[in-house]
């Protein structure tokens, strides 16, 4: 996930090419308090004349406790990006004002509730403890993120690039995500020309179970794509044991082994994951 | 009249004389011999143990008898470091020449204090594959009466084998050079790398200079120019500024936009059906044009191929590809970056060539044609793929010829990289101001927003889709672009001509038009 500040219009038009599997157009933190109008009236247009193609576009508003929030949901909500990021989400509470105002305006629009989709993102640590119910209140939330610099702040420790201190929270938010069968994305790696750090990252963010990472430069893409693409070798392989599956179902065998392991449940549900990533279709095999 | 490609050309031009229009990117080649002969060069002799030295650059200019009207040529192989075309040309100035027609192989920024002379009638007429500058503006306002005249790399060496540029007198700059004007770029405190350009005008000028800021002893190795061509060696202080010499151009871009278009580039080079063991190949250095070897080397180190030729403009990138054995060779027309000169040096696989076995169209075979893989940039590019290397948005001369048409009619696969658009300024477009590189010769346009293959290649189009590369046509690629940047009001211009295009062949392809202010 790309973020591309709100008030960059150069930014904001080339949002969709650089291969990102969404983006993320910020009006909050990435924006200055007397930039924020701006910022919101250019992301409007944006929304409205530019082809993103098939990114998915996110917009991060402000919270509702400040002045901004409110305006941003107004003028965005009605053009539904397919998700809207909440930002600092403490409370289930808040959440559910939210996504009442969320409704009253799509009500207004005569559009439909179950299409534009909210991320919350977890940058305290009162977030954090409460997160697992935030990632269970609503089926409109399909993501969890972590921010990882507000959190480090919140908490009043020093930011490291291997990230210790906030470890414990890092696996909270994947667990609360995976609990819930939702998204969990990581925090953005901040050293733009640290490609081995960001890879080391990336590669700690994938073992630990988060689903993506969010990037604030478009070169990041590349290397979080490699660390989460398939190698040949794990999609050959999931291939064979879904081809195997298929065929043993066929003629009424359940289980089965593949050079001498046995293939159960989860090994089938993560070569099917797999193949997904690897963009091959599970019924074309 | 409109020529073939539909350029408005008119077919006699003041100053010029009758124009032998644009036919097609290899029709005049056809027949395997060219009508127009070559002119013999200058016989010279010289009596045994005469000294060539002269003390002074002006010394040297006065010897050689210049008079008005005459031609003088020069290369450029020090880019934005050179001071030894304004310091000649400000001695001819002096001593009162006028009528000069200047055949630099290119000019640029660093040329600037010459538009003076421009428009004191010491230069009337200028030859050149590039203009950059004050004098790309200047000539587009329309300093000169006569149009100048744009050629490619290979052009340059066909228009002086055939007469077209009449060489008086040739002021090679070199970085060492001993007293009989045996010379070389590749080493001395300004080394600047290959000396191709200028060993045209060694063969044909009348008088030739050789000038240098490093003496060595007698023989200067390598020899790139020899004394059996030279009548006069300088030495002096320095023949420029040996940090612009260096450009440090070849450090790959940082630019997510440029790396992006790279990326999809090197994408369809693997695709293409051309990424396969002894392949050759060829890109710029700037920008986009150098990442796509980034990705390249990544992609031959990966699936173990190993390349035959690197051609062309040279970058130290691709010299570490050479050390890392991912080709056999590199032929250098002209180096990139001083560091590029110890591997000439060095490497016995890095080879200089001259302009003329680079892409010179008469003769029997470049090394262009024999180019597999081409990566070019462009200014602009419209429907039919044609492309302008020369003139700005604002329709001003301001970009280089270079190698583009030589190089783009030799490759089997001629890849375009650019921004669709830059700023608000389109790219893609369905007009362009100028034609430098004919759309025959173009296979594929890569833009960040997707790859446009030419109509003529439906195979290659194929491949690239099979592959699950974004293909799209190059219409609707320009309709999206019009959508974001809006209509660009046209520049406006008088029937003035000032600038005539040459193909490589000799034929128009295009002219440029004066500016309206």
């Amino acid at each position: 996930m790309l973020y591309i500040p709100g008030n960059n219009p150069a930014m904001l038009q080339q949002g969709g090419i650089y291969g990102a599997d969404s983006i993320l157009l910020d009006l909050e933190d990435a924006v200055a308090l007397n930039q924020k109008d701006a910022a919101r009236i250019l992301v409007r247009n944006v929304l409205k004349s530019i082809n993103f193609y098939n990114t998915e576009v996110c917009v991060r508003i402000n919270h509702l406790d400040t002045p901004f929030g409110l305006e941003d949901l107004e003028e965005i909500a009605p053009l539904q990006p397919d998700a809207i990021r909440y930002p600092k989400t403490e409370t289930v509470e808040e959440l559910a004002k939210l996504i009442q105002i969320i409704e009253a305006i799509e009500d207004k629009h005569n559009l439909p509730h179950d299409k534009m989709t909210i991320h919350a993102m977890i940058e305290t640590a009162l977030g954090v403890q409460n997160v697992f119910e935030i990632a269970k209140f609503s089926k409109r939330v399909d993501a969890i993120t972590i921010g990882g610099q507000d959190l480090t702040a919140d908490m009043n420790i020093k930011s490291t690039k291997e990230g210790s201190g906030i470890d414990l929270a890092r696996k909270m938010i994947v667990m609360a995500a995976k609990a819930n069968k939702i998204d969990a994305i990581d925090t953005v790696f901040v050293d733009i020309n640290d490609e081995d750090g960001l890879r080391i990252d990336t590669e700690y963010a994938k073992q630990i179970g988060f689903s993506g990472k969010a990037v604030i430069n478009p070169r990041q893409i590349d290397i979080i794509h490699d660390v989460y693409m398939p190698t040949e070798e794990e999609i050959r392989k999931a291939y064979r044991i879904v081809l195997e599956f298929k065929k043993n179902k066929k003629e009424g065998i359940g289980a089965f082994a593949i050079d001498g392991k046995m293939i159960d449940a989860p090994i089938m549900t993560r070569a099917t994951q797999v193949l997904e990533l690897a963009n091959i279709d599970f019924n074309s095999i | 009249m409109k020529n073939i490609i539909g350029r408005e050309v008119p077919e006699y031009i003041e100053g010029i004389g009758k124009t032998d229009m644009f036919i097609g990117a290899w029709e005049k080649l056809k027949k395997g011999w060219m009508d127009e002969p070559t002119i013999p060069p200058p016989n010279k002799a010289k009596t045994p143990h005469l000294s060539k030295i002269c003390e002074t650059l002006e010394e040297a200019i006065k010897k050689t008898s210049p008079k008005d009207g005459m031609t003088v040529s020069f290369h450029h192989h020090l880019r934005n470091g050179d001071n030894i075309l304004v310091r000649s040309i400000e001695i001819l100035a002096n001593m009162g020449i006028k009528n000069i027609t200047l055949a630099s192989s290119s000019l640029n920024e660093v040329h600037n204090p010459i538009l003076k002379y421009l428009k004191d009638g010491t230069i009337t007429k200028i030859w050149s594959s590039g203009i950059r500058g004050d004098i790309g503006k200047a000539v587009s306002e329309g300093v000169l009466d006569i149009p100048v005249i744009i050629h490619s790399h290979g052009g340059r060496v066909r228009a002086i084998h055939t007469g077209k540029i009449n060489l008086d007198l040739a002021i090679v700059a070199a970085s060492a050079a001993d007293e009989e004007g045996n010379a070389t770029g590749s080493h001395g405190k300004s080394a600047f790398g290959s000396l191709g350009y200028a060993s045209i005008d060694m063969r044909y000028a009348k008088q030739v200079i050789v000038i240098t800021d490093t003496m060595v002893e007698y023989p200067c190795i390598p020899i790139s120019i020899t004394q059996n061509f030279v009548d006069y060696v300088v030495k002096v202080d320095s023949i420029g500024d040996a940090s612009k010499i260096a450009t440090g151009s070849t450090r790959i871009t940082k630019s997510p936009m440029d790396l992006r278009i790279a990326k999809i580039a090197a994408d369809v080079i693997e695709h293409s059906g051309l990424f396969v063991p002894g392949f050759s190949f060829q890109v710029g250095a700037g920008g986009a044009s150098l990442a796509v070897a980034k990705f390249i080397r990544e992609k031959m180190i990966k699936s173990k191929i190993k390349g035959s030729f690197i051609l062309g403009g040279v970058t130290s990138y691709v010299v570490d590809m050479l050390n890392e054995g991912l080709f056999n060779a590199i032929f250098d027309v002209q180096s990139f970056d001083a560091a590029v000169s110890s591997s000439l040096m060095e490497n016995s696989n890095h080879i200089e060539i001259p302009a003329a076995l680079y892409a010179n169209p008469y003769n029997c075979g470049c090394m262009t044609n024999k180019l597999d893989i081409v990566v070019l940039g462009a200014l602009e590019i419209d429907l039919d793929f044609n492309v302008n290397v020369i003139t700005g948005s604002d329709g001003t001369i301001r970009g280089a010829s270079g190698g583009h048409s030589d190089t783009a009619s030799g490759a089997n696969l001629t890849i375009v990289v650019c921004p669709s658009f830059r700023g608000r300024l389109p790219i893609v477009k369905k007009y362009i101001h100028t034609v430098v590189t004919p759309g025959e010769t173009v296979d594929v346009l890569v833009t960040e927003r997707g790859i446009c293959v030419n109509p003529i290649k439906p195979e290659l189009e194929e491949n690239l889709k099979k592959a699950g590369l974004n293909v799209r046509k190059i219409q609707d690629l320009q309709e999206e672009v019009e959508a974001i940047v809006g209509k660009v009001k046209e520049v406006e211009y008088t029937d003035k001509i000032v600038g005539i295009v040459e193909y490589r062949d000799g034929t128009i392809i295009d002219v440029i038009r004066q500016v309206k202010k």
